[in-house]
């Protein structure tokens, strides 16, 4: 009743959360090893929150029974925090069962302009509350909590000078620019995408939280390792010489990584 | 206003210390009141090579703890007059150096001299960290070979990160690249590193380049500099190099003849 005391806020975090890929779209085989799996290492999950990854069967017709796995899970220390990726079908039976829905793998967009789509008013890494209730928390404002989903967008990270052996530069939630040389024996990690303005000569780790769209961009290749959201890539005979000394972009494309020659797109 | 001079390298065996005593004993003899200091506790050889051993008394580590005053630790070089020789500790370690201590050193030595040289010993742990954390300049000596250049390198990132002048935000340490036991005919057969390639990878200005000599053993074995060796190409190497550090123009001698292609690389990128 008192104004002045806020029963709640809203805080953005950045919280370790298991995704649990569904790689079957028959879900009595997919709890029946999930059983077999659990009952190896019963404390795994330790009622951690998981999300459900529906993307290997989004393209199936079957929509998963999402009560009745939530309850199976439930029952086995596993709550379904909310559903990854999946069909139209798959997401809306999902929601109707009281699950909550991260928007597809983080995408360029999400992570620099508002989501098209307005998550749905749930914190991610919330346990999910109780039985599968129909509405969603406390409800509070639309405004607020479309806010507060929205990543704070960290500012790029300038380095001017040389990074030598042994040095690391890491770009928290933002991209990285270098404008000197990048020595061999040296690493460069980025939350966003890193851009290397001089010679790139040692490890660039872009999308290091995960963005699978993430970038490195390079005036000069000649790196001994490129990654780009946990996939990686060595160059243990070098630089393909076709790419070598040039400017070069790297981007992942499905799980490979992929580097190009950068021109001028007229 | 005294200045701290850091001969460094990161890696062992390139010529540190025969650096320290010629670049030191250089100094002095355009009249510089110079003191040399050797950081390589435990595995002392700065008085060997300056031959001085058997006048070491008290070390570096005695003043430090104080069992005996900083000028009866100074040891008068045989050569020059203005040199003077602060030994390292052959029975300590390095964790006997500590930086309050060191610091303490330097600024007593500040008061009397001109420049002082830091002798560091080999690796990146405490003793070449204390040896580095006080300079204003430093003389990344390195080899034409690969090894030593990441090494350098290395010590490169940890002078702009670790030292006083970093970590208190003032001018960064003065850097100055040195290259040592070069053989232009080698470079030529591509069995060495050029001074290009090295200056390519770590991009700091080219104070000198010394030549890979005979005269450099028999000059560390008679305890004598290697700048004293009259008529080698070393000593001659070595009196550029000082007068380049004292803002002389002296063109670079004891290179490969490819000057151009080194300023095109330097200027023109890659």
């Amino acid at each position: 009743m008192p104004k002045e005391t806020p029963a709640f806020k809203i805080k953005n975090a950045n919280l370790p959360l298991f995704v649990l890929h569904a790689m079957t779209p028959d879900m009595t085989q997919f709890k029946l090893q999930l059983e077999a799996h659990l009952g190896q290492m019963p404390d795994f999950f330790a009622s951690a929150p998981v999300v459900l990854g529906l993307a290997a069967i989004a393209e199936s017709d079957t929509t998963p029974d999402f009560a009745d796995l939530a309850s199976f899970m439930r029952q086995r220390g596993m709550s379904i925090a909310g559903v990854l990726g999946g069909s139209m079908q798959q997401r809306e039976a999902a929601r109707n069962s009281g699950l909550g829905l991260f928007p597809d793998t983080p995408t360029r967009t999400t992570r620099k302009h508002a989501p098209a789509e307005p998550p749905p008013a749930i914190e991610p890494a919330a346990p999910v509350p109780e039985p599968p209730v129909t509405e969603p928390v406390p409800a509070p404002e639309p405004a607020p909590a479309k806010a507060a989903a929205v990543p704070p967008r960290h500012p790029t990270l300038v380095i001017d000078k040389p990074v030598r052996a042994g040095q690391r530069i890491h770009a928290e939630g933002g991209d990285l620019v270098v404008l000197a040389i990048v020595n061999a024996g040296a690493e460069l990690i980025a939350d966003g995408d890193i851009h290397v303005y001089a010679p790139l000569r040692g490890r660039a780790l872009a999308g290091a939280r995960g963005d699978t769209a993430a970038r490195i961009f390079a005036q000069c290749m000649e790196a001994e390792l490129v990654s780009i959201a946990g996939y990686f890539q060595v160059f243990e005979e070098g630089i393909p010489a076709a790419l070598r000394g040039k400017p070069v972009q790297v981007v992942l494309e499905g799980e490979r990584i992929t580097l190009s020659a950068l021109a001028s797109v007229r | 206003m005294a200045k701290v001079i850091v001969v460094t390298s990161g890696k062992g065996g390139v010529g540190k210390t025969t650096t320290s005593a010629s670049f030191a004993s250089g100094l002095a003899m355009r009249g510089n009141k110079t003191v040399v200091i050797d950081f390589d506790v435990g595995l002392r050889n700065l008085d060997l090579i300056m031959g001085c051993e058997r006048r070491v008394v008290f070390d570096i580590i005695n003043v430090i703890n104080g069992d005996a005053a900083l000028s009866r630790a100074l040891i008068k070089d045989k050569h020059c007059d203005n040199l003077f020789v602060l030994p390292a500790s052959q029975t300590r370690d390095k964790d006997a150096l500590s930086l309050e201590g060191v610091e303490r050193i330097i600024n007593e030595l500040k008061e009397t001299f001109d420049y002082i040289v830091c002798d560091s010993p080999a690796g990146i742990e405490h003793g070449a960290f204390s040896a580095l954390y006080f300079a204003d300049e430093a003389l990344v000596v390195t080899n034409p070979e690969v090894s030593s250049v990441r090494d350098s390198d290395r010590i490169l990132g940890i002078l702009a990160a670790k030292s006083k002048r970093a970590v208190e935000g003032l001018d960064p340490v003065k850097e100055h690249l040195l290259v040592t036991r070069y053989n232009p005919s080698r470079v030529a057969a591509g069995e060495m590193l050029s001074v290009d390639d090295i200056q390519e990878i770590l991009r700091i200005p080219l104070l000198g380049v010394i030549p890979e000599s005979e005269s450099v053993l028999q000059a560390s074995n008679s305890g004598t500099p290697a700048i004293h060796i009259d008529k080698s190409d070393v000593a001659e190497a070595y009196k550029d190099m000082v007068a380049r550090f004292m803002g002389d123009d002296v063109p670079m001698r004891f290179v490969a003849a490819e000057k151009v292609s080194l300023f095109k690389r330097l200027f023109g990128g890659h």
